[in-house]
C-alpha cells in the first residue's frame, strides 16, 4: 500500500491526476515522490506536497483534508484508492476500473464520464455527480457510484449507462438528459428530475414534483429493479426487502424528447 | 464378464450417444407454480429431435435466481449450433413470454453465446428497453400483464444427447415401477435431463423402416407382442421394456445420470438392463454400462 499524507493546505487547487494506482504500480517511494503535480500554475513534485510512504502497490491511501485536491483517480483502470477525509473535484472522472472510497465528502463532478469501476462516497457529493462535462455528449457510461449523503444538481446528467445510488437527498435536475442507466434516490429529489431524458430510469422513494411532460403509466413491480437491488445487496448496500418485492408507480417521459425514459416512484409493499 | 446388481443382470454393452448443442435457462416466476408452468410448457413436445427439432427437459427447481424469485432450471438441446437460437426463440417467445409473471435468464456460462433476448426484444415494437446490470444485458419487453424480462445472451456448449438404457421386466407394472425409481434418482443429477414423458419412453425406435417415407420405426427386437415373429432381443420371462433417454451438458453428467438410474432400477422382477447402440458407427460417445457401474457398485 502507498500512503500519501498532505503536508500543507493551499488556497490554490492541486491538479492531482497523477494519483492513480496505474501510475504508482511498480514504482519506488522516491519515484512516486518525484512525480509532477500542478499547484495553481506551478509544476511541483508530489513529494513537495505529500509525505509518501510505501511501495508502488495497487492500493493508495490518502490522508488529510484533500478538498482542494482535484482529479484524484482520474482515468484509473485498476486498484483502489481510499481517501481518509474529503476529496476535491473530478474525483474518479473518466475512470475505467478499480475502486475509490471516500470517507468524507467529494467535490463537484465526481465520477463524471466514468466508464467503469466503483466510487463509494460516505459523505456528500457535489454537482454533476456521474454527469457530463459541458459540451460532452454523454456522462457516466458504466460503473457504480454510491453516495451515502446528499448530492448536488445534475446528478447523473446525460448518463449513458451505469448505476448511481444516493442514500440522501438530490438537488435539482437529477438525471437530466439521461440517455440510459439508472439513478436510485432514497432521499428527496429536487425539481425538474429527468428533464429532457430520452431513456433511462430514475427510481425515487419519495413522490417528487414531476415535470408536466411525464405521464403516469401504471403501478407494478418491475423485475429488472429486483435484479439491481439484489446486486446492490451483494455490494453491502442496505436494501429493505420491501423495496425488492414492492410496487412502483411508473411515469414515462420526458415527452419533450423521446419520452422513453421513466421515473419509478416506490408506492407500497 | 457378468455383472449383477440385486440379482438384475447388466448387459456388457454400451449406449451410443451423439453430439448436440445445449444451453441452460433459468425461468423465474411470482411463485413456483408459474415458474414451473412456463418450464413445463416450454419443454412440452421436446422429446426427440426426430419429431420436435429439439430436446428439452426440466433440470430442477432452484432458489438461486438473478431476481431472487422461485425458479426452474431447464436444459435445451438441438443437433446443430444454428438450430439452437431458432428453437429457443420459438419456445421462449411462445411458452415463457406468454406465461404470467415470468422472466428468463441465462444459466450457462460459456464462451459461445446465443442472442436470444436481443431478438425477442423486437416484440416490444419499439417500446422495449434494456438494462446492463453487473455486465449482463437484459431486455424489458412491455406486455399486457406488465413487463417481460429476458437476458440478452445465453451461453451454449457442445453437449451429449441420446445416452440411454433399457429396463426389461417380467411385467409392465414392475417395469414401470423400476423405471419410475430410476427417473426419481436421475432427477437429482444436475447437468442432465430426461426429455421423454415422465422421463421414460415406451416406444423406443430403430433407425430403419420398411416404409420409404419413414426414417425410424418401432424397435421390434424389444417388443414383447411380436417376440415370436421377429429376431427378438428379449430374454425369456421379459414381458415389458421401458427406455430412459438422457441428454446432458457434458459426458460426465450423462454417465452419472446413467449410473444412478441403473442402480435405482435394479429391483426384483427386473430381468435385464441393457443399452441401445448402432454398433458404434454413428455416435461420438459410448457409455459402457459395466464401466459406469464399475468399482464401488454393489454386485
Amino acid at each position: 500500500m502507498t500512503t500519501l499524507k498532505i503536508k500543507t493546505q493551499s488556497n490554490y487547487p492541486l491538479e492531482a491526476e497523477v494519483i492513480t494506482p496505474d501510475n504508482f504500480i511498480g514504482k519506488t517511494e522516491s519515484e512516486i515522490s518525484e512525480m509532477p503535480i500542478l499547484l495553481g500554475n506551478q509544476t511541483l513534485k508530489l513529494g513537495d506536497l505529500f509525505s509518501v510512504e510505501g511501495d508502488g502497490s495497487s492500493e493508495i491511501t490518502l490522508e488529510g483534508d484533500l478538498s482542494r485536491v482535484k482529479h484524484i483517480g482520474t482515468g484509473m483502470t485498476r486498484g483502489k484508492i481510499v481517501v481518509h477525509g474529503n476529496a476535491g473535484m473530478h474525483l474518479g472522472a473518466a475512470m475505467l476500473g478499480g475502486e475509490i472510497v471516500v470517507e468524507g465528502n467529494a467535490g463537484d463532478w465526481a465520477g463524471s464520464e466514468m466508464q467503469g469501476g466503483k466510487i463509494h462516497i460516505h459523505g456528500n457529493a457535489g454537482h454533476g455527480l456521474g454527469g457530463a462535462y459541458r459540451g460532452s455528449r454523454h456522462g457516466m457510461n458504466r460503473g457504480l457510484i454510491i453516495v451515502e449523503g446528499n448530492t448536488g444538481n445534475e446528478t447523473g446528467a446525460l448518463m449513458r449507462r451505469g448505476l448511481i445510488v444516493v442514500y440522501g437527498n438530490v438537488a435539482d435536475f437529477a438525471g437530466a438528459f439521461m440517455l440510459a442507466g439508472t439513478v436510485i434516490i432514497f432521499g428527496q429529489m429536487g425539481a425538474r428530475a429527468g428533464a429532457g431524458m430520452k431513456y433511462g430510469s430514475i427510481i425515487a422513494f419519495h413522490q417528487p414534483e414531476l415535470l408536466p411532460t411525464f405521464h403516469y403509466d401504471c403501478v407494478y413491480s418491475p423485475i429488472f429493479l429486483k435484479l439491481i437491488l439484489q446486486a446492490l445487496k451483494a455490494q453491502a448496500v442496505v436494501i429493505d426487502q420491501n423495496w425488492i418485492t414492492g410496487k412502483y408507480r411508473r411515469y414515462s417521459g420526458d415527452e419533450n424528447t423521446l419520452g422513453k425514459g421513466e421515473i419509478l416512484v416506490y408506492d407500497q409493499h | 464378464m457378468t455383472l449383477k446388481i440385486n440379482d438384475v443382470e447388466i448387459e456388457d454393452t454400451y449406449a451410443e450417444a451423439f453430439n448436440m448443442w445445449g444451453t441452460r435457462l433459468i425461468i423465474t416466476g411470482k411463485n413456483p407454480k408459474w415458474a414451473m408452468q412456463a418450464a413445463v410448457t416450454m419443454t412440452g413436445f421436446a422429446t426427440s429431435v426426430i419429431g420436435c427439432r429439439c430436446e428439452a427437459g426440466i433440470e430442477g427447481e432452484t432458489q438461486d435466481t438473478p431476481d431472487g424469485r422461485p425458479g426452474v432450471s431447464v436444459l435445451f438441446f438441438t443437433m446443430t449450433k444454428d438450430d439452437l437460437p431458432k428453437r429457443l426463440i420459438e419456445r421462449i417467445g411462445q411458452c415463457v413470454m406468454t406465461c404470467p409473471t415470468t422472466a428468463c435468464y441465462n444459466g450457462l456460462q460459456a464462451s459461445d453465446k446465443l442472442k436470444i433476448g436481443g431478438q425477442l426484444r423486437y416484440f416490444g415494437d419499439g417500446y422495449q428497453g434494456s438494462k446492463l446490470i453487473d455486465g449482463r444485458r437484459y431486455w424489458r419487453v412491455p406486455v399486457m400483464e406488465g413487463e417481460f424480462l429476458i437476458e440478452d445472451k445465453f451461453g451454449m456448449q457442445s453437449s451429449v444427447g441420446g445416452g440411454n438404457f433399457l429396463i426389461l421386466g417380467e411385467n409392465p407394472d414392475v417395469t414401470l415401477e423400476a423405471t419410475e425409481r430410476a427417473v426419481e434418482a436421475m432427477k437429482q443429477v444436475r447437468g442432465a435431463i430426461l426429455p421423454f414423458p415422465g422421463g421414460m419412453v415406451r416406444s423406443g425406435s430403430k433407425t430403419t423402416s420398411r416404409y420409404k417415407f419413414l426414417h425410424a420405426s418401432t424397435n421390434d427386437a424389444y417388443c414383447p407382442t411380436v417376440r415370436g415373429i421377429v429376431k427378438t432381443a428379449l430374454p425369456d420371462g421379459v414381458n415389458s421394456v421401458l427406455e430412459i433417454v438422457i441428454d446432458g451438458l457434458d459426458e460426465s453428467s450423462v454417465a452419472e445420470s446413467t449410473r444412478v438410474g441403473v442402480l435405482a432400477a435394479c429391483i426384483p422382477g427386473i430381468r435385464l438392463i441393457t443399452s441401445g447402440n448402432y454398433g458404434g458407427s454413428l455416435g461420438q460417445y459410448k457409455f459402457h454400462l459395466h464401466q459406469i457401474l464399475g468399482e464401488g457398485t454393489p454386485k
